[in-house]
């Protein structure tokens, strides 16, 4: 049955706002050269934004172009290039998506060209690929690299050793290193800056994915997600455009709560909202629409995600402060989600399911990614055991077009709902 | 008593019965031989073993369950896709092979290896777990003092678990047995290089293998009787192929895999079997501040993985550059576990400095498991006759 109200693709307001965003650093990086600017690349997690735009770089992140290039259809082949210049079918797509786009000829996924790097910023925050990703980058492109060691919280917390590390790897490395490709000087009230304005917009943020506690959700917390942290976790925070974007994006969440409506999918507005998950783990992007289609059809709304999460864990309370601004960088990427260890990752789930009154939780493993999947059946056992909630299974990649079986997701998907609504009517009685 | 000729048989035999105790009955005879004794497991590729040494425990190197574990547990905790030593060290764990292990120490070789120390907390609650960070800066003043801090905080948990603290000076005298045992393997590595028909490698790594359940003292005797035992009988010499083998740091090939290569023609005269051992390349200072000391050989003199980080692009692929070279090698086997992140992303970037230097290389994947060896085999022998061809011509 298809729940969603069918309409003309919906775009609101915020949506057109991220849009011009990220268009338009697409356009900042393809003119990179002509403006006499320099160019950094970095990851999602980990990604100190502010940072880097104290020294006026046009700011590349690889993942947000493999995830590009994914939902375009385009990291099929780029991927297959890859491999055919001796990368391993074993290892993570999103390498190989952008070794390949570079093999390509570096054509962006809106088509303008992007420049080489002139620095990575290795920034290893919870995931290993990172290292061996911008080691593969600098061997082929030449390209000076920036390491900065996030340690691990293996305990569950962060040390003040670990933080001090941190803060003294961005002071001797990470700024010296920036200062020297850019020719720009470390200003810290630049900084400061830069965070206080990320700190509006982490505010609203939060209330946007904490709008999901209500019934009926007025959004959805993982394929809708991806879209609200996009700026937020991407090149744009700290920027008064991301500002403004989280205020409409808000204030539209807002709107859409006291009108009691449920979220907007590609395909319209779920009317009726039957199931609340919550999911752990990366979405697929090569089939992103059909795959968020077999949810909205059935009711399934996402209330939380992990992978909402892996840029910045805002709703536990993590600030920007300007006040402390190389430590709470260091907090920052200490935080992330995959920088969290297992059990830490387990409670968050817990917490979710029950802060979020969800029905059940949902495992969407990417083959190829370790940081996420290694371990990911021992998440599933506990939460059932902690929650007594059912949680379900599937399997498909981010960005190989190869390893989306939609048949199989489809099918898993719709016995597990049946799933939830027994539960639900053996509970009933 | 033995005479001298079947010393090397009788060695490696004991070798053998140790690997293949997947009960680990030498750690429980240790542990029962003085009350209180107690045995730290860890997994690959490097933790510092002088601390668990001076805490008065037993290091046991823990390398999955190998091809003779019937692994049904552990197969329920991981997907098809990821390799197979978080499953077959799962599988040991929940059938209580473990059990004579009172701790487990979790290296940030990788993704997966880290999260495993997660599980292991939920899974063995009773258990002393931890995640060791080692840095991946390294200037002694940073990345020097994160890791003597990470170092420290496992001095003390292991102080507390032994009930005494672990002291300097049982620092140092560890050190001194660790460098010992270090030489002794550095002098392994050189004699079969040097003479790899007599030291052939399926023996060497029997013998690297009883290093994970043998205290350091015992075996670094082990390895020096091997040594003298070997040089008391001569076998043929053959004109095999001399080939480094690279990529088989963690998961472990099944000791058939590594007999077929060199029954296809190759003399594996360098490698990354039980690379723990030989992590730090030369003698640890042996006075002074022992966690200094420790930090220093980890951050300027130890060996390159692809689980650390090349500081500079003209340090990748130095430390298999110089395996080749000072063994004399004439090719590389990359030999990967399937689904090694680490060792399949470096693989490309180490084949490209191969190609530039003009050495011959061949690549395979494998697993704990791997059951087919002909495939294997006849790769390498084709790889071992084109080695020959070149040189021939
Ligand atoms: S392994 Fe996972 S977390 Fe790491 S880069 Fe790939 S997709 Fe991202
Ligand atoms: S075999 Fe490779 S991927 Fe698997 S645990 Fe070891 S290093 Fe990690």
């Amino acid at each position: 049955m298809n729940t969603a109200v069918k309409k003309q693709v919906q775009k609101e307001d915020a949506m057109w706002l991220q849009k011009e965003l990220i268009n338009r650093n697409y356009h900042e990086l393809a003119t990179a050269r002509e403006h006499n600017r320099k160019v950094s690349a970095t990851f999602v997690p980990g990604n100190l934004n502010e940072l880097l735009m104290c020294f006026d770089f046009a700011r590349s992140l690889p993942e947000t172009n493999a995830l590009q290039n994914g939902m375009r259809k385009k990291s099929g082949k780029m991927i297959m290039d890859a491999e055919r210049d001796g990368h391993s079918e074993d290892v993570c797509t999103y390498v190989k998506a952008d070794l390949g786009m570079m093999l390509q000829g570096q054509v962006g996924p809106t088509g303008d060209p992007l420049p080489h790097p002139d620095i990575l910023l290795l920034s290893y925050t919870g995931c290993f690929t990172f290292m061996k990703w911008f080691e593969l980058v600098r061997q082929k492109y030449n390209c000076e690299t920036v390491m900065l060691h996030v340690p691990y919280q293996g305990d569950g917390k962060v040390s003040p050793a670990m933080r001090d590390y941190v803060v003294k790897q961005l002071k001797e490395k990470v700024i010296p290193s920036l200062e020297k490709v850019s020719g720009v000087k470390f200003d810290i009230d630049r900084l400061r800056q830069y965070m206080r304005e990320s700190v509006k917009a982490e505010e609203n943020l939060v209330r946007v994915l904490q709008s999901a506690k209500q019934r009926p959700s007025p959004i959805d917390g993982y394929f809708g997600a991806v879209y609200y942290i996009g700026p937020m976790f991407t090149a744009f925070r700290g920027m008064p455009e991301a500002t403004r974007y989280y205020d409409t994006l808000w204030a539209e969440v807002e709107q859409r709560m006291r009108e009691k409506k449920g979220p907007v999918t590609p395909e319209g507005e779920i009317a009726e909202e039957k199931y609340r998950l919550v999911v752990e783990g990366p979405p697929n992007w090569t089939s992103f629409r059909d795959f968020w289609k077999m949810f909205a059809d059935e009711g399934a709304v996402v209330v939380a995600s992990t992978y909402a999460k892996v840029g910045g864990v805002y709703d536990f309370g993590f600030r920007h402060d300007p006040e402390r601004p190389l430590e709470s960088l260091a907090e920052y990427c200490l935080g992330c989600y995959t920088n969290l260890n297992f059990p830490q990752r387990i409670d968050m789930i817990c917490r979710y399911m029950d802060e979020y009154q969800a029905d059940g939780l949902l495992i969407n493993s990417i083959k190829s990614c370790n940081s996420f999947s290694a371990g990911q059946l021992l998440i599933l056992r506990e939460v059932e055991k902690r929650t007594g909630k059912p949680a379900a299974f599937i399997e498909t990649d981010l960005v190989d077009p190869r390893y989306f079986s939609a048949a199989n997701v489809k099918n898993r998907l719709e016995s597990y709902f049946q799933m939830i609504k027994q539960k639900r009517t053996a509970g009933a009685h | 008593m033995s005479t001298k000729e079947n010393r090397v048989t009788e060695i490696i035999s004991r070798c053998s019965a140790l690997f293949e105790d997947l009960e680990f009955g030498a750690v429980k005879k240790w542990k029962a031989a003085a009350p209180g004794r107690k045995a730290i497991g860890y997994m690959p590729v490097y933790v510092p073993h002088e601390i668990v040494h001076a805490a008065g425990m037993l290091p046991v190197g823990i390398f999955g369950g190998g091809d003779q574990l019937e692994v049904i547990q552990g197969d329920a905790y991981y997907q098809s896709y990821i390799c197979r030593i978080p499953r077959s060290t799962v599988e040991l764990g929940l059938t209580g092979r473990l059990d004579c292990l009172d701790g487990m120490l979790f290296p940030s070789t990788c993704d997966v290896i880290r999260n495993l120390s997660g599980m292991w907390q939920i899974m063995f609650k009773n258990k002393y777990v931890r995640y060791v960070d080692v840095p991946q800066d390294y200037d002694d003043a940073v990345g020097g003092q994160f890791y003597i801090h990470e170092m420290q905080q496992i001095r003390e948990d292991l102080g507390k678990l032994a009930g005494r603290p672990v002291t300097d000076e049982a620092l140092r005298a560890s050190i001194v047995v660790y460098n010992a045992h270090r030489k002794a393997i550095r002098d392994l590595y050189a004699y079969r290089a040097a003479k790899p028909w007599q030291a052939p490698t399926a023996e060497v790594y029997l013998l690297l293998r009883a290093g994970c359940v043998l205290p350091p003292e015992e075996h670094t005797r082990l390895v020096h009787d091997y040594l003298a035992a070997c040089e008391t009988q001569q076998r043929p010499k053959r004109d095999n192929a001399r080939v480094v083998v690279t990529g088989p740091f963690c998961e472990q090939p099944p000791l058939g895999l590594i007999k077929s290569i060199e029954m296809s023609g190759c003399y594996i005269v360098d490698d990354e079997f039980m690379l723990a051992f030989r992590w730090l390349m030369d003698e640890v200072e042996e006075t002074g501040d022992p966690m200094q000391a420790l930090s220093k050989a980890f951050l300027h003199r130890s060996a390159q993985s692809s689980s650390k980080y090349d500081a500079r692009k003209e340090d990748k692929g130095r430390f298999l550059l110089h395996q080749v070279k000072s063994r004399g090698a004439e090719g590389v086997v990359f030999a990967a576990p399937s689904f090694c992140d680490p060792a399949l992303l470096e693989r490309p970037m180490l084949q490209e400095i191969l190609a530039r230097h003009k050495i011959p290389y061949t690549a395979f994947k494998y697993a704990e498991n791997t059951g087919q060896m002909a495939p294997i085999r006849e790769q390498a022998g084709t790889f071992a006759d084109s080695i020959k061809l070149w040189s021939a011509a």
